[in-house]
């Protein structure tokens, strides 16, 4: 609780607790940092449940904007951590 | 001009055997599948027993992607679905999306994920629940995943009127085929046995308190007293039958009849209506009850049921004028499930000249049915009419019938031939 910074290794543990991982690529690469959402197969149900389960565990509440706008997993992290310093400031 | 609609696959998740071979085999040396329920402690509760479908393991067969939008009856569906297609020898991305439906029925939804995120919501809060709530518990999740997954984008829906849903359902696909939808998915996966569910069916006041596998559930015999609960059921692979015969599919048979009525409400004194929905499917099918070779009963196990029942089959067929059979004494009703099961267990009956069983029961003498206890009797079956009753007034009777009898004038071999490949 009261994190202050969603690191790389947490997004990809919450994704995989939200949507499911398949067998092999389970990991957020390099790559896959910028791939969107959409191609890396999450829907909007899907990032639903993550936004669900990150608030939960930051006890933040996520502006509405944030899932509209974060349309990779590192614009994710970039909005989340900035909600999340402000908070902290 | 209506075409034919023909079976050309199976797929099976029964309490009894997992996979439409195993189910077969179970079915035919009589193998019980009902036994103390383990997915949630019983006891505490009046009954206990259920049939539970055996050894699966939903992340053997699907990616770990759809584990968390999934109840436990979808992950069965989808496995049943895929086993139907590979069956049927259809590959589903090749056939145009929009020729492919998909009609199942439910009778409760995704119940035990419903369950679990309604307690995390009131242990917890409405922050817990799960985003796929939204869609996991709903009674068409089932026909809109298989959808998704095999890109079946043509006619589809969902049928609710409890266990005589999935006839309903196969109903409704052979009327779009009739329409010009090339294959439908057809039949259901059911299951609701998580406690809540548990309460639901106890509602029913149809359970059998027997804490006893092989004397809990025995319909037409003199110590009728309620059913087994159960999971599991089938999918099948419904095609335009020109259209089974280009791609030189393999058929089980034709879904030659259907048909539907409705009780009147108690105390009406007008009579049952179960035997109108069996002559309406025996005239939809344009035959007549002497060449229907075997009934399969709907099996309330409850004797006002039982006796309605089996007045029905005598009022159409006469006084043990047909083979009655219920191989659902191996696994218990199973909701919706069930009745494509017994479809399902038609088919294969039709393939292999043989009757299985109604296992456990003794035939009360006050019942004028040929019923097949014990051992499975050995049998040319050509027809078979399957009866299905939903609580609060369903009837519902499918004729399934082997397919030289109903596509004319074809080859002598082909309805032997195994499909190929070519999908032209």
């Amino acid at each position: 609780m009261a994190e202050h910074v969603l690191s790389v290794d947490d997004l990809r543990r919450i994704l995989s607790e939200a949507a499911g991982a398949d067998d092999e690529a389970t990991g957020l690469d390099a790559d896959a940092l910028d791939t969107t959402f959409e191609d890396l197969g999450y829907d909007s149900l899907a990032l639903m449940e993550t936004a669900s389960r990150i608030e939960r565990e930051y006890a933040i509440k996520l502006d509405e904007s944030v899932l509209a706008d974060a349309e990779t997993p590192r614009a994710l992290l970039v909005l989340i951590n900035e909600q999340l310093s402000a908070r902290v400031a | 001009m209506s075409t034919a609609t023909v079976v050309t696959g199976i797929g099976v998740a029964a309490p009894n055997g997992l996979g439409a071979d195993d189910f077969w085999a179970a079915t035919c040396v009589g193998r019980n599948g009902i036994g103390r329920l383990t997915r949630f402690d019983p006891a505490g509760y009046p009954a206990v027993l259920a049939g539970e479908v055996p050894g699966f393991v939903a992340g053997d067969h699907l990616s770990g992607r759809m584990l968390p939008q999934t109840d436990h009856m979808t992950r069965l569906a989808l496995v049943v679905g895929d086993w139907a297609l590979a069956d049927a020898g259809v590959v589903p991305a090749e056939p145009p999306s929009f020729d492919m439906g998909v009609i199942t029925a439910s009778s409760a939804g995704g119940y035990e994920f419903g369950e679990r995120e309604l307690r995390n919501m009131w242990r917890k809060g409405g922050q817990y629940v799960s985003a796929y709530q939204s869609f996991a518990w709903f009674y068409a999740v089932n026909s809109g995943q298989l959808s998704i997954r095999n890109g079946m984008r043509g006619p589809s829906g969902v049928l609710i009127s409890d266990q005589a849903g999935s006839l309903d359902a196969i109903g409704q696909a052979r009327r779009q085929i009739r329409k010009g939808t090339r294959l439908v998915l057809s039949g259901a996966v059911d299951s609701s046995l998580c406690s809540w569910g548990w309460v639901a069916h106890l509602a029913s006041d149809r359970l059998s308190t027997s804490d006893d596998p092989d004397r809990a559930y025995l319909p037409f015999d003199p110590g009728a007293a309620g059913h087994v609960a159960g999971e599991g059921g089938a999918l099948l692979i419904l095609e335009d039958a020109g259209s089974a015969r280009e791609r030189g599919a393999r058929i089980y048979g034709e879904i030659a009849g259907y048909g539907a009525s409705f009780d009147p409400r108690p105390g009406s004194g007008r009579p049952p209506a179960l035997a109108r929905a069996i002559t309406l499917a025996l005239a939809d099918a344009g035959m007549a009850a002497t060449d229907v070779d075997v009934v399969f009963a709907d099996a309330a196990a409850v004797p006002e049921l039982d006796r309605i029942e089996a007045d029905a089959i005598t009022e159409v067929f006469g006084p043990r004028g047909v083979a009655v059979t219920a191989p659902k004494t191996m696994t218990g009703r199973l909701s919706a499930g069930a009745a494509a099961l017994d479809v399902a267990t038609a088919l294969l009956s039709i393939r292999d000249s043989v009757i299985p069983p109604t296992t456990n029961v003794t035939l009360a003498p006050e019942y004028e049915l040929d019923l097949v206890t014990g051992t499975p009797r050995p049998s040319p079956v050509r027809a078979a009419v399957v009866l299905a009753r939903g609580h609060g007034g369903f009837n519902s009777a499918v004729v399934v019938r082997a397919a030289g009898c109903a596509l004319g004038p074809l080859s002598p071999h082909w309805t032997l031939e195994k499909g190929t490949t070519d999908h032209g």
